[in-house]
C-alpha cells in the first residue's frame, strides 16, 4: 500500500486583493521506504507542499481542495490536536536551518527524550538509551557525553545530524526534509546526504526530500517530482527525469545547470522567469517561456500524461502518443 | 513629491488607512483641531486678546446650551469676558506650535546623534550612548522645570520669543534620546548592507553615504516616533504651563487655560477649565491613535 | 619581504601567459581582524586578545581579460580577499598591484578615485545590494555622477538607459524601484551599476548563489558575453564548483585563509593535487553520477580563531604526517599547478 498519497491538493491564500492559489492540483505518491525528491525553483511551491503535508501551513494559507492520505487515512482535515499526534510519530520533519531547529535552552538529550516519551510507551531510562543510540547512528562521536550538551556546543554539521536524530526519534514512517543541506558547506553536505540515506533505509522510513539542488536529488532519490508555478510538471525515476526529460521545463532546467564534470560554452537559459502566483498564465503555466509551445498550450492546462518511464504535464506527450 | 504621495496612498499604508476606522477618525479629529488652531485668526468667532473688544459684563457666562448662556459665546466666557471657544483655538495653536517645534528640534538632534553613533561606532558611539543613558535617568518634567528656572535666572526680562525658545528647548532636552537610540540601531543594520559597501567602493564620502543612503532608510521608525512624541510634547507643555513655568502669561496655551479655570471650578464655573482640558485630551488622543496606526501600518512593509 | 613571499612570486608569475606583468598582482595579502571582547570585559574577565586571521598570505595574478575563481567553504577568507582588493579594508600586510600601481596606497589619495573607476564589485545578495529608496536610475548613475564623468542630467539618463539595455533590461526600467524587480533582474541592475564607469576589473562575490538555477544561467551568460566584448578581468568568488568550472580560466582553492592550490581550470578539474581539492571535488553532488562509491570528507572546517598548527588541513587529511602538523606548507610548483602540500612535494600524494 502506498504510504502517502497526495491527490489534487489545492492550497490558497486569501488576501486583501483576492485569493491566491499557491498550489494547484498537485498529485503524487510515496511508497514505503522510498525517497522522493521534490525539486523546483523559488516560488514553485515545493516548501508549501511539505508544509501542507505536515500540517504547518502558515495562516491565512489553507488547504482548499484535494486530499492527503497517510496509509489510507485522510490527514488534511484533522484538527490541531490530532495533527500533533501524527507529527513526530508518523511523520518526521527536518528543516533547513540547523541553528533554529533546536531549542537553544535545552540539552540535546532532553529534546530527544522528550520526543521519544511523547510518542512511544517507554520508560525514561529506555528513552535515554534510545537517544544515545540515535546519536551514535547519526555519527555523533562520544554520544554518552554529547547527549548532555547544548545545541550551541555543536558545529553546524553536527547540529544537522542531531536534527535528523530528532526527526527519527519517534520512529516515523515518513520524513519530510525541506532543504536539509542548503545551509551547509559542500563537504558537510555530502556527509549529511549519505547519513540521511543510510538511516532512512535502515529504518525503512520514506523521505520526501525538498530541494532546489539537482545534484543532491540525483545522489539521494529514487524518484523525483519537478514543480513549476504550484503544479507538478514532471514526475518519474530520477535518472530518467535527468537524462531523458519529457517536459520542456525539465529539459531547460537540466541544460541550465552547470556540471562540475564537463565544460560548456554557454549555459542554456530559459528566457523570462517563473510567474508569480498572482499572475499565472492560462492553460499550461509554462507556455510563455516554452520553446515548443503550440496553440493548445495557451488554452488548456495539461494533466500528467504518461511519457514512457516518466509522466509529464505537457501536451507534447499526448501529441506523441496520438 | 506627488509621485511619492501617490505611491504611498496606493500601497500598503494607504490601504491600511482606508480600512481603519480608527485611523480615519483620529485623522479627521486631528485635522479639525489643527485647522482650527492654525486658522484661528479667521475661524475664531472672537479675538480674546483684543483687550478693547472685551466686555466685562459678559464675564462668566455659561455655555450656550445652559440657561444664562448665549449663542454669541458658544462655550461660555471666562472671568474677563473672553470667549472660551476662541481662547481654545488660540490656546491650541500655542500648544501645537510648542509641541511641533520641540519635536522637530529633538528629532534633528536625536537623528544626527544616532546616525553618527551608529556609523562611526567605537568611542564616539560609547560616549553618545552613555550620554543617552544619563539623560534617561532624569524625569523629563523635572528637567524641564530645571531648565525653565535656569532660563528665568539667565534671562530675567525675557521677551516672548526667548521665553518660548527656552520652553521648547527644555521640552526637547530629554526627548532626543529616543530618536538617537532608534536611529542608531537602524544605522548599525544598514551600515553593513551591501548597497552601502557599493557606495564606499565607488568612493562616496562617508558624509554623503550617511545623508543620501542611510538616512532615507532609517526614517521609518522616526516618523512613528515623531507622531507620538507630538502628543507627549503637548502634554509636557501643558503640565509646565499648568505649573506656571511654561508659556508666558500673555500667550496662554491650553495648559495655562486649565490652570486659570482651576480657580473657578469650585465656584461653579466649570466650563472655564473643562473645555480646554477636553480639547487637550482630544488632540493628544487623536495624535496618539494616529501614531499607533502608523506604527502598525509601516511594520509589515518594513519587514 | 621574507623568502616565502619571494618563492611565491616566482611560482605565481608563471600563471600569466604574456611576458608583460599581469593586470592584477596580489602578493602575500593578509588581513587580521581584532575580534577581542571590549576593553572593559577583557580587563574584568581577564580574557586574552583574540585575533582572527581571515586571510593569511595570499598571492595570485590575473592577466587581462581572464577570470580567476577563488573557491572554498565558509571561513576560508575568499570574501575578505574580495573586499581587500576593493579597498574596503586595509590589509595587515601584503600588496595589491593594479596595472603597475600600488592600489592601497592609491586608495588613500585623491588619485585613488581614478583607480576606483577601473575596479568594481558585484555582490551576493540582490536584495541588500541596491538602496531600496532610490530609483534604478539613481543607483546605476551614482558612480557616474560621483566621479563627475557625466554631469548633464539628460546625458546621464541616456547613459543609464544604455547600460540597462546592455544587461538585458529595458530602458524604461530606470524609473522603477528595486522592489519591483526579481532577484535575477536586481543582479543585472547591480552589474549595470558596476559597468557604469567602464571598469577593467570586476570582483564578483558569489553573484549567483542567491539565484535560481535558470536565472543563474542567464546572469552567467551575460557576464561571459560582457567579458568577451570588453576584455574584462574577473575575480569570481564562489563555493559552487560547478559554476566555477563554467566561468573560470584559473581556479584558486582557499582553506582557512590560505591558498592551497592554484591551477588553470582544466588541470584543476582533471588532476587535482591537494588532498582537500580532491575531496572537495569528490564531495559535490553530481547530477550525472556514475554510481561509484565515495568517501566523503571527514570532520569540519576548524574554528578560524584557533587554526591547527602547521598545515591547516592536517586534522582532516589522510596523508598528514609530523611535518604537516608542524610546518606550514608553501605554494610550490608541481607541473603547471601550484600547490601547498608537503605530501605532494614529497611525492606521497
Amino acid at each position: 500500500m502506498t504510504l502517502l498519497q497526495v491527490q489534487n491538493l489545492v492550497v490558497e491564500f486569501p488576501g486583501r486583493r483576492g485569493t491566491l492559489r499557491a498550489l494547484d492540483q498537485v498529485s503524487f505518491d510515496i511508497a514505503p521506504g522510498e525517497i522522493l525528491g521534490v525539486v523546483g525553483e523559488s516560488g514553485a511551491g515545493k516548501s508549501l507542499t511539505g508544509a501542507a503535508i505536515i500540517g504547518l501551513l502558515e495562516p491565512p494559507g489553507r488547504i482548499a481542495g484535494g486530499q492527503i492520505l497517510l496509509e489510507g487515512e485522510r490527514i488534511d482535515q484533522l484538527d490541531a490536536e490530532a495533527m500533533r499526534h501524527i507529527r513526530g510519530r508518523r511523520i518526521g520533519a527536518i528543516f533547513q536551518d540547523p541553528m533554529t531547529s533546536l531549542n537553544p535552552l535545552y540539552t540535546v538529550g532532553r529534546q530527544l527524550t522528550e520526543t521519544i516519551l511523547a510518542h512511544l510507551p517507554v520508560t525514561k531510562a529506555e528513552a535515554r538509551r534510545r537517544a544515545i543510540a540515535l546519536l551514535a547512528d547519526t555519527g555523533i562521536p562520544a554520544p554518552e557525553q554529547r547527549i548532555d550538551h547544548y545545541p550551541h556546543q555543536f558545529s553546524g554539521g553536527m547540529r544537522q545530524r542531531v536534527v535528523i536524530a530528532l526527526a527519527l526519534a519517534a520512529e516515523p514512517k515518513l520524513i519530510v526534509a525541506d532543504e536539509p543541506t542548503t545551509a551547509l558547506d559542500v563537504s558537510i553536505q555530502a556527509q549529511i546526504i549519505q547519513l540521511l540515506k543510510k538511516v532512512c533505509r535502515e529504518r525503512g522510513a520514506a523521505v520526501m526530500l525538498i530541494t532546489h539542488d539537482m545534484g543532491v536529488i540525483a545522489e539521494t532519490c529514487d524518484r523525483v517530482a519537478v514543480m513549476y508555478a504550484g503544479r507538478v510538471a514532471e514526475i518519474g525515476p530520477v535518472h530518467e527525469v535527468i537524462n531523458h526529460p519529457a517536459h520542456p521545463y525539465t529539459a531547460g532546467l537540466m541544460a541550465a545547470i552547470p556540471d562540475p564534470m564537463e565544460d560548456r560554452e554557454m549555459l542554456n537559459q530559459i528566457d523570462g522567469s517563473m510567474p508569480r502566483i498572482n499572475a499565472i498564465p492560462t492553460g499550461c503555466a509554462f507556455h510563455p517561456r516554452c520553446p515548443q509551445v503550440f496553440d493548445r498550450c495557451h488554452v488548456e492546462r495539461p494533466e500528467l500524461i504518461d511519457a514512457g518511464p516518466t509522466r509529464a504535464a505537457c501536451w507534447l506527450r499526448q501529441e506523441a502518443t496520438v | 513629491m506627488k509621485k511619492l504621495l501617490a505611491r504611498w496612498l496606493d500601497g500598503d499604508v494607504g490601504y491600511s488607512f482606508r480600512h481603519s476606522p480608527v485611523a480615519i477618525g483620529s485623522a479627521l479629529v486631528a485635522f479639525v483641531c489643527i485647522f482650527g488652531a492654525v486658522f484661528a485668526n479667521w475661524v475664531a468667532p472672537h479675538n480674546p486678546f483684543d483687550l478693547g473688544a472685551l466686555e466685562l459684563n459678559d464675564a462668566r457666562l455659561p455655555p450656550a446650551w445652559q440657561e444664562g448662556g448665549t449663542s454669541k459665546y458658544l462655550l461660555g466666557t471666562d472671568d474677563q469676558g473672553r470667549d472660551i471657544l476662541s481662547t481654545l483655538m488660540y490656546g491650541a495653536r500655542i500648544s501645537l506650535v510648542v509641541g511641533f517645534a520641540s519635536v522637530v528640534l529633538s528629532a534633528l538632534v536625536g537623528v544626527t546623534a544616532g546616525l553618527v553613533a551608529g556609523f562611526k561606532g567605537g568611542w564616539v558611539d560609547t560616549v553618545l550612548m552613555r550620554l543617552c543613558d544619563v539623560m534617561l535617568s532624569f524625569p523629563p518634567i523635572l528637567v524641564a522645570l530645571l531648565m525653565a528656572g535656569v532660563g528665568r535666572a539667565l534671562f530675567p526680562n525675557a521677551d516672548t520669543a526667548v521665553a518660548f525658545g527656552v520652553l521648547i528647548f527644555s521640552i526637547s532636552l530629554t526627548k532626543w534620546v529616543d530618536y538617537a537610540r532608534t536611529v542608531r540601531g537602524s544605522t548599525l543594520v544598514e551600515r553593513n548592507k551591501e548597497y552601502v559597501q557599493a557606495a564606499r567602493i565607488t568612493g562616496v564620502s562617508p558624509l554623503r553615504i550617511l545623508r543620501r543612503h542611510i538616512l532615507p532608510n532609517v526614517m521609518g521608525p522616526v516618523t512613528v516616533l515623531a507622531t507620538v512624541q507630538v502628543a507627549t510634547a503637548i502634554i509636557t507643555e501643558a503640565t509646565l504651563s499648568f505649573l506656571g513655568v511654561g508659556v508666558p502669561v500673555t500667550s496662554p496655551s491650553l495648559g495655562s487655560l486649565i490652570r486659570i479655570g482651576n480657580d473657578y471650578m469650585f465656584s461653579g464655573e466649570w466650563w472655564i477649565t473643562l473645555f480646554p482640558g477636553l480639547m487637550l485630551v482630544l488632540i493628544v488622543l487623536s495624535v496618539n491613535l494616529l501614531g499607533d496606526w502608523l506604527r502598525d501600518a509601516l511594520n509589515p512593509r518594513l519587514n | 619581504m621574507n623568502t616565502a613571499a619571494e618563492v611565491k612570486t616566482e611560482a605565481v608569475a608563471s600563471t600569466s601567459t604574456t611576458a608583460d606583468a599581469p593586470l592584477i598582482q596580489v602578493r602575500d595579502l593578509a588581513m587580521t581582524f581584532d575580534v577581542s571582547a571590549p576593553w572593559l570585559n577583557r580587563v574584568l574577565e581577564r580574557r586574552p586578545r583574540q585575533l582572527l586571521r581571515a586571510v593569511d598570505g595570499v598571492s595570485f595574478d590575473i592577466p587581462k581579460g581572464k577570470t580567476l575563481s577563488l573557491v572554498g567553504e565558509s571561513g576560508c577568507g575568499k570574501s575578505t580577499v574580495a573586499r581587500l582588493l576593493l579597498g574596503l579594508y586595509t590589509p595587515t600586510r601584503g600588496s595589491f598591484t593594479f596595472d603597475g600601481q600600488d592600489a592601497h596606497a592609491a586608495f588613500k589619495t585623491p588619485a585613488g578615485n581614478v583607480l576606483r573607476r577601473r575596479v568594481q564589485m558585484i555582490f551576493q545578495d540582490p536584495y541588500a545590494s541596491l538602496n531600496p529608496r532610490w530609483t534604478v536610475e539613481a543607483i546605476v548613475g551614482e558612480p557616474l555622477s560621483e566621479h563627475g564623468l557625466i554631469t548633464d542630467p539628460v546625458a546621464l539618463r541616456q547613459r543609464v538607459g544604455e547600460l540597462l539595455v546592455q544587461v538585458g533590461l529595458a530602458e524604461g526600467d530606470r524609473s522603477k524601484y528595486p522592489h519591483q524587480f526579481s532577484g535575477g533582474q536586481r543582479q543585472r541592475i547591480s552589474i549595470a551599476r558596476a559597468l557604469a564607469t567602464e571598469p577593467e576589473f570586476l570582483v564578483c562575490d558569489e553573484p549567483t548563489s542567491a539565484l535560481d538555477v535558470s536565472v543563474q544561467a542567464q546572469v552567467l551568460n551575460i557576464m561571459k558575453a560582457l567579458q568577451k566584448k570588453r576584455e574584462l578581468s574577473y575575480l569570481f568568488i564562489s563555493h559552487n564548483l560547478a559554476v566555477v568550472r563554467h566561468v573560470s580560466d584559473y581556479v584558486g582553492v582557499m582553506y582557512l585563509g590560505r591558498l592551497i592550490e592554484v591551477a588553470d581550470k582544466a588541470t584543476l578539474f582533471a588532476t587535482p593535487r591537494h588532498p582537500y581539492t580532491r575531496m572537495l571535488l569528490d564531495a559535490i553532488p553530481k547530477m550525472h553520477a556514475t554510481g561509484r562509491a565515495r568517501t566523503p570528507v571527514q570532520g569540519e572546517v576548524p574554528n578560524p580563531l584557533n587554526p591547527p598548527t602547521g598545515c591547516a588541513f592536517n586534522p582532516r587529511c589522510p596523508l598528514a604526517n609530523d611535518r604537516c602538523r608542524n610546518e606550514r606548507p608553501v605554494l610550490h610548483l608541481a607541473g603547471t599547478t601550484q600547490v601547498a602540500c608537503h605530501a605532494v612535494e614529497e611525492g606521497r600524494g
